[in-house]
């Protein structure tokens, strides 16, 4: 570690590998009760189970997120942090909160939890990924702002690289579209336009800045290739994000009440989305080829490179698959959705925050540059089991969503959904075996942790 | 990349491509503000409606339905549900009152959520007023 501030990026990862856990086995309660209706009924009600799946999930990308710029900012800067302090604090004040809204959604019904936090003075409550009680999107906005002047001072006061820079971009665009969660007003078509300016421009923008940067960071220092090069790439990768993926914001306007110059828009630009993808697959392998070092941790270079891949299929190609207006007139809603959303923040999110861990961790636990080769060989084993399960996860929900599309939307008698749902009840087993081989890899990535010893000669 | 393509072209065309594509965005948005009027059913956006808006959010319905297609995937959508109850507020509101407390063994079912008469009505009434939105003739039929 060549900045002693970069520890505090330790807790944060700590915190995401823990939050990841708990995703996972939310999402495999889901996975049952989508075949086993009443499981857990009504204790735990599959809105509930989503809710702490996909909510878990932001949040322990955030914490990923937070914690590769507390370790990356100080490195690139040349400088020590602002202030360790803050960023502890911050750390507990998000871990706490984030854990009391887990628990508020858990222990009490969610309209309880509405009337407890005093939705119906500031209503923000109810809507996808944004359930969240408005004061704990409130504590969200000021852990947001304290860590944003944190690592902008920083960079302010040290080196300025084009990797942090687009780090803090992509970091002050999250804060910045998050605030239109705030924004809920009655008229429904209003309230989803402006929904996907925090969901879309999140996920296929600004984050997209963050993966981009997180990613040439742990390339540059695994490959030694020269920054130049990695910095160029970079900017023509985010650039092409950007160009596409702004506009192509419009393949949600399709069928929710949005004029209809909306499809030939959506359909275009978002048609050109997988392209910025491709390039990162073509970036992070050519990197690798033209090392000028052989970097001892393997992990960290297994992950990025599936990063771009598993984002390219994920993101690129199944986002493709059901992008064109025409298409998704009659994939909208589907499982289809369901399959390209899993493999889409596999590939992109989960697997770049592992990334950095894979490269940061040894380091900050005080080891030489890399794990011993025996952690690693259990890391490279966590890493193929749980990339093949999101694949199959993924090629199941594919085949229960052209079966559902299928029965329900094309042929010349469509069925009730749930009709439907039972006639596809095999895919859902399938998927639900997937997900449990995902959790073995989990484990197994867990166990890799606990393998001592370190790499005997740093290379 | 070549050398003829330097660092700084790059870095311009990310600047300038995501500004001019960000005011477009902008410019696009400023035009739909304009278009939602003929589309939204702002018409009928009554006190009631906005209050079943409400009852929709508080109750996370959105957490296993879709709504227009947005949602979860685990229960029907109900963007047209209006319709495919046979345009009857009262059929949605006995649905919902019908739902078993301890849920139907083996099989999914919404919960109970033990709304009130005037809660229920405005849900209902959110639903319609859902259901007449133009949604550029989504879903494809009935089913949803």
């Amino acid at each position: 570690m060549q900045y002693s501030s970069q520890a505090v990026a330790k807790p944060y990862f700590i915190a995401a590998i823990g939050l990841f856990v708990g995703q996972i086995l939310f999402g495999l309660i889901m996975g049952l009760q989508y075949v086993w209706g009443d499981f857990l009924f009504p204790e735990i009600p599959f809105n509930v189970a989503r809710m702490v799946h996909t909510n878990l999930l932001i949040v322990w990308l955030l914490f990923g997120f937070m914690g590769a710029a507390y370790y990356l900012v100080p490195e690139e800067a040349e400088t020590e942090l602002a202030s360790p302090k803050l960023a502890l604090a911050l750390f507990w004040i998000f871990l706490v909160a984030g854990a009391l809204t887990i628990l508020g959604y858990l222990l009490v019904p969610y309209s309880g939890l509405a009337k407890l936090t005093g939705n119906d003075l500031f209503p923000t409550m109810g809507r996808e990924f944004l359930e969240q009680p408005t004061i704990t999107k409130i504590g969200i906005v000021i852990v947001a702002l304290g860590f944003l002047y944190n690592i902008t001072m920083t960079i302010l006061k040290g080196r300025k690289t084009v990797i942090s820079l687009v780090l803090l971009i992509g970091l002050w665009g999250l804060a910045v579209f998050f605030l239109f969660a705030f924004f809920n007003p009655a008229n429904l078509v209003l309230d989803k336009f402006y929904w996907w300016w925090v969901v879309h421009l999140w996920v296929e923008g600004v984050w997209e800045l963050i993966l981009g940067s997180i990613l040439a960071f742990v390339l540059i220092k695994t490959t030694g290739v020269d920054r130049e090069i990695i910095e160029k790439w970079l900017y023509v990768i985010i650039a092409m994000t950007l160009i596409t993926g702004i506009v192509g914001t419009g393949h949600h306007y399709y069928w929710i009440g949005t004029p209809e110059y909306w499809q030939w828009l959506g359909s275009i630009f978002s048609a050109l989305e997988p392209i910025p993808f491709f390039m990162m697959v073509i970036f992070a392998f050519n990197m690798v080829n033209q090392r000028r070092r052989e970097h001892p941790n393997k992990a960290a270079v297994l992950w990025a490179l599936g990063t771009p891949v598993m984002a390219f299929l994920g993101a690129g190609v199944w986002g493709f698959m059901h992008t064109l207006s025409p298409v998704n007139y009659y994939t909208h809603g589907t499982q289809i959705t369901a399959a390209h959303g899993h493999m889409a923040f596999y590939g992109a999110y989960v697997m770049v925050v592992l990334a950095i861990i894979s490269y940061a961790m040894p380091i900050l636990r005080g080891r030489a540059a890399a794990n011993s080769p025996r952690a690693q060989v259990w890391e490279m084993w966590s890493f193929w089991l749980m990339t093949i399960s999101i694949v199959f996860i993924t090629l199941f929900l594919t085949g229960a969503g052209i079966l559902q599309v299928w029965l329900q939307r094309v042929s010349e008698n469509p069925e009730p959904f749930m009709v439907v749902q039972e006639k596809i009840a095999l895919f859902y087993w399938m998927r639900e075996v997937a997900g449990v081989f995902f959790l073995v890899g989990l484990v197994v990535y867990l166990i890799s942790f606990f393998i001592g010893g370190e790499e005997e000669a740093t290379a | 990349m070549s050398e003829t393509f330097t660092k700084t072209m790059a870095r311009n065309i990310f600047y300038g491509g995501a500004v001019f594509f960000f005011l477009l965005f902008l410019a696009l948005t400023y035009d739909t503000h304009g278009e939602l009027p003929k589309r939204d059913n702002r018409q009928n956006l009554t006190e009631k409606v906005a209050m079943g808006k409400m009852v929709w959010e508080e109750n996370d319905c959105i957490g296993c339905h879709t709504l227009l297609g947005e949602g979860a995937y685990f229960a029907p959508e109900l963007g047209n549900v209006y319709k495919r109850f046979g345009n009857s507020k009262e059929a949605i509101i006995a649905f919902i009152k019908s739902r078993p407390a301890e849920g139907v063994e083996g099989r999914r079912s919404m919960p109970q959520f033990n709304l009130s008469d005037e809660e229920l009505d405005a849900l209902a009434e959110f639903l319609k007023y859902t259901s007449e939105i133009n949604t550029a003739g989504w879903p494809p039929n009935i089913q949803g």
